[in-house]
């Protein structure tokens, strides 16, 4: 019971501010809100990663980049001069292409959306399996070198591509049809219903993850980031719970990354950029590293601070200023700062004061 | 046959014979205590038989089967138990849940399973947590279950660290100075735990410097110098072994 009022409490709180912009006539907020909650989403599975297992990675927005321009770039790369061959006649025997006309009235034939985003997710997937393997052999700084690594190399392919439109990104991506009435897209007529699925898909994330976490296997994984030899002691593989873990908080990346993608319509390289991997590393510290709703809470709303142009031209300036100050005064994240106190200590004054007499008295 | 029999095993450090040429076995239900001064190998011997170092060669067989070489959770699934000199406890996280991480190897919920609550693993958990409390209330700190397990008394975080390896319900127990840092008293009570821990049927190793706790519950010991054994025996016959007097009194 205890662990399902936050939720009804957060959902709660969704249907109400989508509620409060319809009365003020506000509904632009929703487009950031919606934003905001499929970078969370990326955020809750770094959190798991990071927070409980332990193992640092600053290359996240690369898995993100990795799902949103597959996604994209199969939706969009015409097939039409291929349609002959034999292996684009099976793909379309399958049903996994459509066929279509592009802005111009030329014949289009592209992977079907649902299609590409399962592979854009298996590919994120896979990826992160193949880089685990080697790479979270490594610790700490090492670690984070590393997955650094794996994000600059990233950025650098998806800017040399010309498949994946160099700096210009990919655009004129289809929406992604969920279920019947249910689609990603940008389009303004759907706008409740895409604050909606991605809200749902947040807290569907988080349900997974909370019940992972309260868990044999949650427990396994922060018996790791307690003490490798240890939990090694007690029988955990703890090779193989880490490589499990980096690659399931990879395929919410990717999943984020396909979702915001075709709801935006289009993905540029500035998605799969070192400075956004380390945003997300920051804004998990923010929450308090081994804090998921701490986590998701910061995710939501420094993305929507950043989204709606509060910090302006000083964006990545002001993530990397937060991490300062928050790894000097609140290493545990500002929910763990005892906020409570320090009001008490503002109003009540001389309420102190007089407690710490009696403490010097020696009278109880 | 001897439940963990160790055959020539031999580690070598660059020129350094740190195990050199070292047999012998631990019987099933025994008490089995590796003395030696500093610096003669005990903890490299430890380190080779749990897995956390690679053997130069030799055998290490548990149950008739070759063990040597194996990764340490490898080791563990086998049903071999182990503590540390240096107490390791999962810290931010409670004794209980501690102790419920040693339930690993006898629980199976994996990711996808946990992540959706199948109906079973609920039933699992209750089963663990129990199990978990009844180690913990063995060891008589059942009362401090939802405290952080790093934030008790040493003492207290030492029977943690004895419940979390029972946890496992292991064959063999490997102890490495479990009366380091103790004082006598404390120390006494450990013994009377291990004795206790041998009546439920598991086998105890055991690496010690405080040679009363040794002489006291030992049934057998081994002696290592500079990495090489140079006596077995009952503890009367140790006391009195020519070579030991020699390596711990000097001429």
């Amino acid at each position: 019971m205890k662990k399902l009022l936050p939720l009804a409490a957060l959902i709660i709180v969704v249907i109400v501010i989508q509620k409060m912009t319809g009365w003020t006539d506000t509904r632009f907020y929703l487009t950031q809100l919606t934003m905001a909650a499929y970078y969370a989403l990326l955020i809750v599975g770094l959190c798991v990663v990071m927070g409980y297992a332990g193992q640092i990675s600053l290359g996240h927005a690369g898995f993100f980049a990795i799902g949103g321009y597959i996604s994209a770039a199969l939706t969009t790369i015409n097939l039409i001069a291929y349609q002959d061959r034999l292996v684009i006649r099976m793909l379309d025997g399958f049903g996994l292409l459509v066929a279509g006309q592009d802005i111009y009235g030329d014949a289009l034939l592209v992977v079907a959306p649902w299609a590409a985003c399962i592979a854009a997710v298996v590919c994120a997937g896979a990826t992160a399996w193949v880089l685990g393997i080697p790479v979270l052999k490594l610790k700490g700084h090492y670690l984070a070198m590393a997955t650094l690594g794996f994000g600059i190399i990233i950025y650098r392919i998806v800017l040399a591509s010309a498949v994946f439109g160099e700096a210009d990104g990919i655009s004129e991506v289809p929406p992604l049809p969920l279920l019947p009435g249910l689609t990603v897209s940008g389009d303004f007529g759907t706008r409740e219903e895409n604050y909606y699925i991605a809200w749902g898909m947040l807290i569907i994330g988080m349900i997974l993850l909370r019940n992972l976490i309260d868990s044999r296997v949650g427990r396994a994984l922060r018996s790791i980031h307690g003490s490798e030899e240890a939990a090694e002691s007690t029988g955990v593989n703890t090779a193989r719970f880490k490589l499990k873990v980096f690659v399931l908080s990879a395929v919410f990346a990717a999943v984020a990354g396909v979702f915001l993608t075709h709801y935006n319509g289009g993905i540029g390289p500035s998605e799969a950029s070192v400075m956004k991997s380390v945003r997300y590393v920051a804004i998990v510290a923010v929450g308090g590293m081994a804090h998921l709703w701490g986590a998701m809470i910061m995710g939501v709303v420094l993305n929507f601070l950043s989204l709606r142009g509060v910090f302006g031209s000083y964006d990545d300036a002001v993530f990397g200023f937060i991490l300062i100050v928050i790894m000097l005064f609140a290493p545990n994240g500002i929910l763990s700062l005892n906020w409570r106190g320090y009001f008490r200590g503002l109003f009540r004054r001389s309420g102190n004061t007089e407690e710490t007499g009696r403490a010097i008295d020696g009278t109880p | 046959m001897a439940l963990l029999d160790v055959s020539r095993l031999h580690k070598k450090f660059g020129g350094l014979h740190a195990v050199n040429d070292v047999s012998f076995g631990v019987e099933k239900g025994a008490i089995k205590a590796v003395i030696g001064p500093n610096g003669a190998g005990k903890t490299t011997l430890f380190n080779l038989i749990t897995g956390a170092l690679a053997a130069t060669s030799g055998l290490v067989s548990f149950n008739g089967a070759p063990i040597q070489n194996r990764k340490p959770h490898q080791i563990a699934a086998c049903g071999i138990a182990r503590t540390f000199q240096n107490i390791k406890l999962f810290h931010d996280m409670t004794a209980l849940e501690n102790v419920m991480v040693g339930r690993h190897l006898r629980s199976r919920a994996g990711f996808l399973a946990s992540m959706l609550h199948m109906p079973w693993t609920l039933k699992e958990e209750r089963q663990i947590r129990e199990k978990s409390m009844e180690l913990l209330a063995l060891f008589e700190i059942a009362a401090y279950a939802d405290v952080e397990a790093t934030s008790l008394a040493f003492g207290q975080q030492r029977a943690v660290e004895f419940a979390r390896a029972l946890a496992l319900e292991p064959a063999l127990l490997l102890l490495d100075e479990p009366a380091a840092g103790l004082n006598m008293h404390e120390t006494a009570e450990i013994g009377k735990l291990i004795t206790r821990i041998r009546d439920l049927g598991i086998t105890v190793l055991l690496v010690e410097h405080d040679m009363s706790l040794v002489m006291d519950i030992s049934d057998e010991i081994v002696v290592l110098s500079f990495g090489e054994k140079i006596a077995e025996g009952v503890p009367a016959d140790i006391q009195n072994h020519h070579d030991v007097i020699k390596v711990y009194l000097g001429e």
